[in-house]
């Protein structure tokens, strides 16, 4: 499968789908200009990607600000997670949120409420 | 300009200086709002704040709160069906901060048609305590659709929840068709 990396801005993420070194990471800050845009790419690797992924995916969310309508395109992103999970495949979500962030941490709750699908929070230093 | 004009001018120049400091705003502008001009308004007011040592609490959610309003404006701000309307994607944003609290007023012009299933919207929000808000921002970004411009209606909701308070609108007449839309949000510069 090719591989997806965009090296994150000011206000896109960075994004690394890397099926062969196990590699499913978003990072950074999301307020792209045209969110269906920047996130239809992701999505669609992400169909191709449910038809034969690796034994176990392990995707992480390491954001630190998205808006609102970037919200729903990580939603959306979880739920093709989710169906994958449903399909009986080895899914776990990493989320990662800045320690004194409260905000992130809720996020990642509210997500982890929505999808079923396992989901693990991790808190982390921003250095 | 004739003299006479130039003191005029140059007497507005100065109560609008004034006024702005009166006003402890830190940030005017009117026009059209673009993912450019967010960035910038964005960013200047991100480093201002960085400057200041306000805690990163405070920061984020003025973040946050900028970020939408502009979006709001950006995205919803009435054309009117015409892309050269004068007004389509413009509107006036401002940030002031005082002692205690910062603001970020926006205003727009809003067609008259559309203003009731807009306070039908901003009411409900104001209805909503805490945790009535969380569960309507997960319903709406569950059910509710992306617009073609990229809104997904949740702005409004997640300024309530960042600044822990009521939506503060108002609409002022401007003609028989049409009102100007004024949203003013808070956000505590204390926790």
């Amino acid at each position: 499968m090719e591989t997806i990396k965009i090296l994150g801005t000011d206000d896109t993420p960075t994004v690394i789908l890397d099926a062969d070194n196990d590699i499913f990471e978003i990072s950074g800050r999301s307020l792209p200009e045209d969110v269906t845009a920047f996130y239809d790419p992701i999505l669609n690797w992400l169909d191709e990607y449910a038809a034969s992924p690796n034994a176990k995916t392990v995707f992480t969310f390491k954001l630190v600000y998205f808006n609102t309508a970037s919200s729903k395109l990580l939603l959306d992103i979880l739920m093709k997670l989710e169906e994958m999970h449903e399909d009986g495949k080895d899914i776990l979500v990493k989320w990662y949120y800045p320690e004194d962030d409260e905000d992130m941490q809720e996020a990642g709750e509210e997500y982890a409420d929505i999808v079923d699908v396992p989901f693990e929070q991790v808190s982390y230093t921003l250095s | 300009m004739d003299k006479r004009n130039v003191k005029g001018f140059l007497e507005f120049v100065y109560d609008f200086y004034k006024s702005m400091k009166a006003h402890e705003i830190t940030l005017v502008y009117e026009g059209e709002i673009t993912h450019q001009i967010t960035k910038a308004f964005t960013s200047l007011t991100e480093s201002n704040m960085a400057k200041e040592e306000e805690s990163n609490s405070v920061q984020k959610k003025v973040f946050h709160v900028m970020v939408e309003c502009l979006q709001n404006i950006s995205k919803h701000a009435d054309s009117f069906g015409s892309d050269d309307f004068l007004f389509a994607g413009r509107g006036i944003f401002m940030v002031s901060k005082g002692e205690v609290e910062y603001h970020v007023t926006t205003g727009n012009v809003i067609e008259n048609s559309k203003i009731d299933e807009l306070i039908n919207i901003l009411d409900h929000i104001n209805t909503l305590d805490k945790d009535g808000l969380k569960e309507l921002y997960k319903t709406q970004m569950r059910e509710g659709r992306l617009s073609e411009k990229g809104g997904a209606g949740l702005g409004f909701i997640d300024i309530a929840r960042k600044t822990g308070r009521k939506l503060d609108y108002h609409f002022l007449p401007i003609d028989e068709e049409t009102h100007f839309f004024i949203l003013t949000s808070t956000i505590a510069r204390t926790e």
